[in-house]
């Protein structure tokens, strides 16, 4: 892989505040054309580092090249091929979708066609409103349309679906793939992991300001982790067995159960269950989070995959 | 000039390659932020409707039957007395009480930070609002005029020498209360505190600045604390402007004092410009 592949990369980077150490080393590196997916518990360092390789913020230490510039000192050339979007903004409440998206169409030197980029968002039948009158996800589609109007090389995407309803974030996610296959670099960050698993190529954990992880969603926390966990109640007692051959492991248990129950003809097991981790499940695993169904790693919860 | 991997739409072919001019980007934020300014209800009653409202509630309740005020020989209709107060507290307002309230609340919104990950130059940024200012001033003043000329039988002055005072004063007294403006956006903690914070500097230099009553009855304390801001100095070169001279032995020093007020604003326009320049950020003060 040559330098020129990666859009983005950071080589320990370390921030401070006060007497935390909010970034502590951590090394990143984002291939072009990928969706790279941050995930972490809120004061894990994420927004520190996010915002250091968007220029908010100065760092304390290591290296980085967002674009093959340093952010720290790069000027508007720079900016006008990135595309941020932020979480939390309630800004621009007077102004109508359609004039804010021309507007910030003006600051670039090749963006997209304004009316385009509307249709693309979903914001046509809005375009004459007043932003203080769209709905939560109308406003975040908004900010999407402001980030990408600019036809940025590397997008950042900041908790993009919060106060979505689970058929414009499906729209959305359609609408995060196109732009990756256009050719543009994204860097999510989220807290929805279903998210992370519908979108990423890849995803790194973040936690206590390093990575702690970094795979594909469906590798992440490798063999052990993906183990599947075949759930079944005998005697009265719920008993698990984790295994990654849960087939095979069903077959045995039904030979076994009609075996000693004198059956030549299968059984029904009662509360047979096969539960494959989710990413989520991985997720939690790697923060250290347990929870009072499975004390071992990994967590395990649901079986409709 | 098109992008050969971009499709050709018409914006597009209109668009250069280059990164748009600063210069053009302020004429663009100019636009966004006068839309914003008038459709925003608080802005225009409490910023550009104010000193309007105020001079005609004033020459209203003291103006009943024709009453005049002034010293003998050189009366004047109440509202051509109160008016150079209202159009300094005008421009005040439109300048710096506008910005200092606007600025905090876009920095507290996200909307600095927003712009910040753009493109956009800073100076664009600040001639937007150089603009913006300007603009909403001198369309609020012309209304001010009209209202007093037109309802309140107001003589306006005539001589071009008046209006060139009312020029310069005006200028230098926006100049200053837009840099100061940017600076004291700072100080409120949050954009809903913004107003409360920012709205009584503005009222009490209207009381100590001889806004409302005559400054030579103010208290000598008083008069000199109001002395050290702009706003006396705005309504006294005001007054140089909307008033006779029959009125000159009511001033504190005897005179207008013309190269005194325009020291004093050219003073304060540095000082603020020095301190909004070093205290301005794109973010929050929480967000480290």
């Amino acid at each position: 892989m040559t330098p020129t592949d990666l859009a983005l990369e950071a080589r320990g980077l370390r921030k401070r505040y006060g007497d935390k150490q909010a970034v502590d080393g951590l090394d990143l590196a984002v291939h072009r054309g990928e969706i790279f997916s941050v995930l972490g518990p809120n004061g894990a360092g994420k927004t520190t580092t996010v915002e250091i390789l968007e220029g908010y913020r100065e760092r304390d230490g290591g290296e980085v090249r967002v674009l093959g510039e340093d952010p720290q000192t790069a000027g508007r050339e720079w900016r006008s091929r990135i595309g941020v979007v932020l979480q939390d903004t309630r800004d621009l409440a007077e102004a109508n979708v359609g004039e804010l998206v021309r507007h910030f169409a003006a600051y670039y030197p090749r963006p997209h066609d304004p009316e385009h980029v509307i249709d693309l968002v979903g914001l046509r039948d809005k375009v004459r409103t007043r932003v203080r009158q769209l709905s939560g996800g109308q406003r975040r589609r908004l900010d999407v349309a402001l980030g990408i109007v600019g036809r940025p090389e590397l997008l950042f995407l900041d908790e993009p679906t919060t106060g979505f309803d689970p058929e414009a974030r499906r729209s959305f996610w359609d609408l995060v793939r196109d732009l990756r296959d256009q050719g543009t670099t994204i860097l999510l960050t989220t807290h929805y992991l279903d998210e992370a698993e519908q979108l990423a190529d890849r995803v790194a954990v973040v936690q206590d300001g390093r990575v702690v992880a970094l795979d594909r969603p469906s590798e992440l926390g490798g063999r052990a982790a993906r183990l599947a966990v075949v759930r079944w109640v005998e005697d009265g007692v719920p008993r698990e067995i984790r295994t990654d051959e849960p087939t095979r492991t069903v077959v045995e248990l039904a030979g076994r159960w009609a075996d000693a129950r004198g059956s030549a003809a299968p059984l029904e097991v009662p509360g047979l269950q096969v539960l494959h981790p989710s990413l989520e499940d991985v997720y939690l695993a790697l923060i250290g989070v347990e929870t009072s169904v499975a004390p071992v790693v990994p967590t395990l919860q649901g079986s409709t995959r | 000039m098109t992008a050969a991997t971009a499709p050709t739409t018409r914006s597009e072919l209109a668009r250069p390659e280059a990164l748009p001019g600063t210069l053009h980007l302020g004429l663009v934020r100019a636009r966004l932020e006068l839309r914003q300014y008038f459709r925003e209800r608080d802005a225009v009653v409490f910023i550009f409707l104010y000193p309007v409202i105020m001079l005609a509630i004033f020459a209203t309740v003291f103006g009943q039957d024709g009453a005049r005020v002034g010293p003998d020989g050189g009366t004047v209709p109440f509202a051509q007395y109160f008016l150079p107060g209202m159009v300094a507290t005008g421009v005040m307002l439109s300048s710096f009480q506008s910005l200092a309230i606007t600025i905090a609340v876009e920095r507290d919104e996200g909307g600095l930070k927003r712009l910040r990950g753009t493109p956009l130059p800073a100076a664009a940024y600040f001639l937007g609002k150089v603009g913006q200012v300007l603009v909403a001033s001198a369309l609020q003043l012309a209304l001010l005029l009209a209202v007093a000329g037109l309802l309140f039988d107001v003589a306006l002055p005539t001589a071009p020498d008046r209006w060139f005072t009312f020029a310069w004063v005006f200028l230098l007294g926006t100049a200053a209360g837009s840099v100061l403006g940017v600076a004291f956006s700072s100080v409120p903690r949050t954009g809903r505190s913004a107003s409360a914070v920012v709205t009584p500097v503005v009222l009490v230099l209207q009381f100590v600045s001889g806004v409302f009553f005559m400054y030579d009855a103010l208290p000598t304390w008083m008069q000199q604390i109001a002395s050290v801001f702009p706003l006396k100095w705005m309504a006294q070169g005001m007054r140089s402007v909307f008033l006779p001279d029959t009125y000159l032995p009511m001033e504190v020093a005897g005179s207008w004092e013309h190269p005194m007020t325009a020291l004093v604003l050219a003073v304060w326009a540095v000082v603020g410009l020095v301190l909004g320049v070093r205290t301005f950020r794109w973010t929050r003060r929480d967000a480290g």
